[in-house]
């Protein structure tokens, strides 16, 4: 670090100012690079509406690329709007256009034209950021390469001159960071963003390659952009360090609880509840949603197999009634099957939805199907990272779990329950003749529990655990092959 | 280029934007008047704009080089950028076969 101070300007992204610990350096340009469909220009937009509306910071955003009408719906799609912007003076937006086919280069010339547009604009409403998008698309208009690359020296040069904060983008190349090297004209701040299909799957990840004076995270972070807008899931802001909170939550059947020292889980713990087919993994989960809400605590269902009408009509069944909570609107389902997204998408949206709506509970239904879109370790892996998230927002978070009880468990299954603070194992059990169930807390941290297998029915009034013990005669509890 | 030939009584529009006194503005403006009265005298309008001086037309005309010199009649439109100084280019682009 240097003795100097370091302003920044907030981006007003959510992840990348605190990657970037305060956001993009202030009065200087910074260089955000990807391939096409990368979020360049999403990004870029978001940077500067956000200063406008949230910073008191105007902003002008030249587009050498998309045509006024697509500007106007990228706009959109974000939920601004730019003719109000632009009515309110927060707002330039000038499209450049390049026409190869109506030029004719006679002599001699400078790129004048851009300075005056951006001056102007500049001057105009008083703007104190710049995004410009991509400027490269000059070196495939206009032939004179040597003098477009002067001029865009002198133009980063009038950028910082002039003390605005700006964003360059530039289209990903080949043996270079950009198609054009402008990489060579930005010292101070390099972003790049990567768009990977992987299985069919899209993640885009956004890395800060450079960042002079700054201390910056050097992963490759999940980056989202969806109608609330861009987001960066900094990995680095999950950890270990989250405060071990001593209060309990019911968790909804309160014969369970008094198997968890009569108190139920930790708030903020992760609790995994895993089962074969049928087992009832989904009614407990429901159950604790039930019972958050009913103490008017705000809860996020993340169904990943089944819609939001669907888990309301079988919880119905038992008694359990989430329709009337989902209208109040404390209980939310994010409904996605998982081959909509890749992992680290996923992961995206579940923090995005835990910042926005602040829930104290969530409940994340199955997390075994995650497996259909990652492998075992990736899957692990991004666990890992929900379960930090989901506690250092003190989100008390139940996964549920399928396992196929005729098979050995294999690796992912068997780390998951590593990284829970509960674990609670329900199975069938066939006795004289009967289909019945039972359940087992195989571990509780922090708390004394119960360790016995008990017996657990599901009927009209919904799940409640048995009181008598299991018959201590059957000594062989046959466990039922998985679905 | 598939516009067809203009005769010699088409009228031309023509606006040439310019920095200030430059050199290059200088030089355009000089050739752009040459080229004119001697190629089309009688029937041109050419408009000299000042983009310092009137910042907004920069960005109404889709000006990016400077100095432009924007041929909007006889169709299809026509940028020439540049101080002019090639005067062939600078021919053909009016559509005026270069000598």
């Amino acid at each position: 670090m240097t003795a100097n101070f370091l302003a920044k300007a907030p981006t007003g992204i959510s992840g990348l100012d605190e990657m970037t610990m305060g956001g993009l350096p202030k009065g200087r340009p910074t260089l955000l690079c990807g391939g096409p469909g990368s979020g360049k220009t999403l990004l870029s937009m978001s940077f500067i509406v956000n200063g406008a509306l949230r910073y008191g910071e105007p902003g002008v955003f030249m587009s050498f690329e998309e045509r006024p009408e697509d500007l106007r719906a990228n706009f959109t799609s974000l939920g601004f709007d730019v003719d109000d912007l632009t009515k309110r003076e927060l707002l330039v937006v000038d499209h450049v256009r390049l026409e190869r086919s109506e030029i004719e280069e006679s002599g001699e010339y400078d790129l004048e034209g851009i300075f005056v547009r951006l001056g102007y604009a500049v001057d105009t409403i008083g703007a104190k950021r710049v995004a410009i998008d991509t400027i490269e698309a000059l070196f495939a208009g206009l032939s004179n390469e040597a003098a477009l690359r002067s001029e865009l020296r002198r133009l980063f040069g009038w950028l910082k001159e002039r003390g605005l904060t700006a964003i360059i983008t530039g289209e990903r190349g080949a043996s270079h960071l950009t198609r054009y090297g402008l990489e060579e004209y930005v010292s101070d701040c390099v972003i790049v963003l990567d768009n990977r299909i992987v299985d069919q799957l899209s993640t885009r990840r956004l890395r800060i390659l450079k960042y002079r004076g700054s201390a910056h995270g050097a992963d490759e972070y999940p980056f989202l952009i969806d109608e609330r807008g861009a987001s960066v899931l900094p990995i680095s802001s999950a950890g270990l360090d989250h405060s071990a909170c001593p209060e309990r939550m019911s968790t909804g059947v309160a014969s369970l609880d008094s198997m968890l020292g009569g108190e139920g889980y930790f708030v903020g713990s992760s609790i995994l509840v895993s089962g074969a087919a049928g087992t009832g993994k989904s009614s407990l989960a429901a159950h604790f949603a039930e019972a958050g809400c009913g103490r008017g605590e705000k809860v996020v269902y993340v169904a990943l197999e089944e819609s939001a009408p669907q888990i309301i009509r079988n919880m119905a069944s038992i008694g359990v009634d989430l329709g009337r909570w989902a209208t109040s609107g404390l209980l939310r389902f994010n409904a996605a099957r998982p081959s909509y997204y890749g992992l680290e998408t996923h992961l995206a949206k579940i923090l995005r939805e835990v910042q926005c709506f602040q829930p104290k509970l969530a409940v994340i239904d199955p997390i075994s199907s995650f497996l259909s879109i990652g492998s075992g370790r990736e899957v692990h892996a991004m666990l890992l990272r929900l379960a930090d998230i989901l506690k250092a927002h003190n989100v008390t978070t139940v996964f549920t779990e399928l396992v196929a009880t005729n098979l050995r468990r294999d690796e992912a299954e068997a780390s998951v329950s590593s990284l829970m603070d509960t674990w609670i194992s329900l199975r069938r059990l066939e006795i004289a003749g009967d289909a019945r169930r039972a359940l087992c807390i195989v571990k509780s941290r922090g708390m004394a529990h119960s360790r016995r297998v008990r017996e657990f029915v599901l009927e009209d009034a919904g799940f409640t655990v048995v009181d008598e013990p299991l018959d201590p005669s059957i000594t062989t509890l046959r466990q039922e092959p998985g679905a | 280029m598939t516009d067809t030939a203009p005769t010699p009584s088409t009228r031309y529009v023509l606006c040439l934007f310019v920095t200030g006194a430059s050199p290059r503005s200088v030089r355009a403006i000089r050739a752009v008047r040459d080229i004119c009265d001697e190629r089309l005298a009688g029937r041109y309008d050419l408009e000299v704009v000042d983009i310092y001086r009137h910042p907004q037309r920069a960005r109404e005309d889709q000006v990016v080089g400077a100095p432009t010199l924007v041929k909007s009649l006889p169709l299809p439109v026509r940028r020439i950028i540049g101080d002019m100084s090639n005067g062939s280019r600078l021919a053909s682009g009016l559509g005026l076969i270069a000598r």
